[in-house]
């Protein structure tokens, strides 16, 4: 069964989390632009172009809407940072360590009997608005098809 | 709510099987993806299965930040695909993935005949970059969504790649065909 996640029309809560061991960053910072929130389980996954690895291929053409892309997971800065070096990732990934998964819980993305994050995606338009939303089943990658669909329906 | 194929198959795709076959399978595909390697086999069973009734389609999906190979790989496979010997670079580059880099590139190449300098400007210019990108953006539109990703008559196989699996699905499209066609 599938979470209830925020859906379109709702401000997207603001937070602050870590992006590096030691620089954090601010949601609302990045107003102006459309962003796409990718919440997803956990860093490592083992299969070949997982969901990180494929937005990671995939970012010129958000790029092309201009948005930003975030990862976010309970994963701890420097994990994040390994798995970025690793993956050779273009974008941030965020942890939401601390307390953990209060920022996916705020929408409404957190599995509390796993202690992990949904495979939840978000798209916000330049004023943090929520305009898609989307929340696949916990083992399937959802792929990007609908996070290009609703850039392009974007107003312009 | 099954993704579908958004790039029909045209005249630009690399196509193995009877144009008329009832059942079309196609598949994006990296060169380098280990999973995309032991498809390899699978598909080639597949197709001895089916024979005539079925027609395969090979898209481009390298993911080029974590396969280094996987682009220059493509581009051999199109430039191959100039000379008319594209399905015999592909076969050769999956079945020696394990050592897959630019030497065997350039070992496959010189035994199909391509001339080392077009493989060589082909390889380092990204000649075919357009062809290859567009597979690629074809594939996440249509919902690919990792490697190696299948598409059963233009609806995506969300099963496993295992040879059951595939058989299943193709046997499923293939009763419907047959159904139409009556």
């Amino acid at each position: 069964m599938a979470a209830k996640i925020l859906s379109p029309g709702t401000t997207a809560p603001d937070f602050t989390l870590n992006v590096t061991p030691d620089q954090k960053l601010r949601l609302s910072e990045l107003r102006g632009k459309p962003v796409i929130l990718a919440f997803y389980p956990a860093d490592w996954s083992p299969v070949c172009g997982d969901q990180m690895s494929l937005y990671n291929q995939v970012l010129p053409e958000f790029k092309k809407y201009g948005a930003e892309l975030l990862g976010i997971s309970v994963d701890g800065a420097w994990c994040h940072a390994a798995f970025v070096k690793d993956r050779h990732l273009h974008f941030p990934l965020l942890s939401d360590f601390e307390p953990k998964g209060a920022v996916a819980k705020q929408y409404g993305a957190y599995r509390d009997k796993d202690g992990f994050c949904e495979r939840a995606l978000f798209v916000l338009d330049k004023d943090g608005t929520i305009t898609w939303s989307y929340c696949s089943p916990v083992a399937v990658n959802p792929g990007a098809d609908g996070i290009l669909r609703a850039l392009e329906d974007l107003p312009k | 709510m099954a993704s579908t194929l958004k790039v029909p198959v045209s005249s630009s795709d690399h196509i193995q099987g009877d144009e008329h076959a009832p059942v079309t399978l196609v598949e994006y595909g990296d060169y380098e993806c280990p999973h995309c390697g032991v498809a390899y086999y699978i598909v080639k069973t597949v197709q001895n299965h089916y024979g005539n009734q079925l027609r395969f389609v090979f898209r481009n999906f390298p993911l080029t930040e974590i396969h280094p190979y996987a682009e220059p790989a493509a581009e051999a496979a199109e430039l191959a695909a100039v000379y008319d010997q594209f399905w015999e670079m592909h076969d050769g580059i999956y079945e020696n993935q394990d050592r897959l880099g630019i030497p065997l590139l350039f070992e496959l190449g010189g035994e199909l005949g391509l001339p080392p300098n077009r493989l060589r400007d082909a390889i380092a210019n990204h000649e075919f970059s357009d062809k290859i990108q567009g597979d690629f953006l074809g594939g996440v539109r249509s919902g690919v969504n990792g490697t190696p990703t299948f598409f059963v008559n233009n609806i995506r196989h969300d099963g496993s790649y295992e040879f059951e699996d595939l058989v299943a699905d193709i046997d499923a499209h293939l009763s419907q065909a047959k159904a139409v066609s009556k």
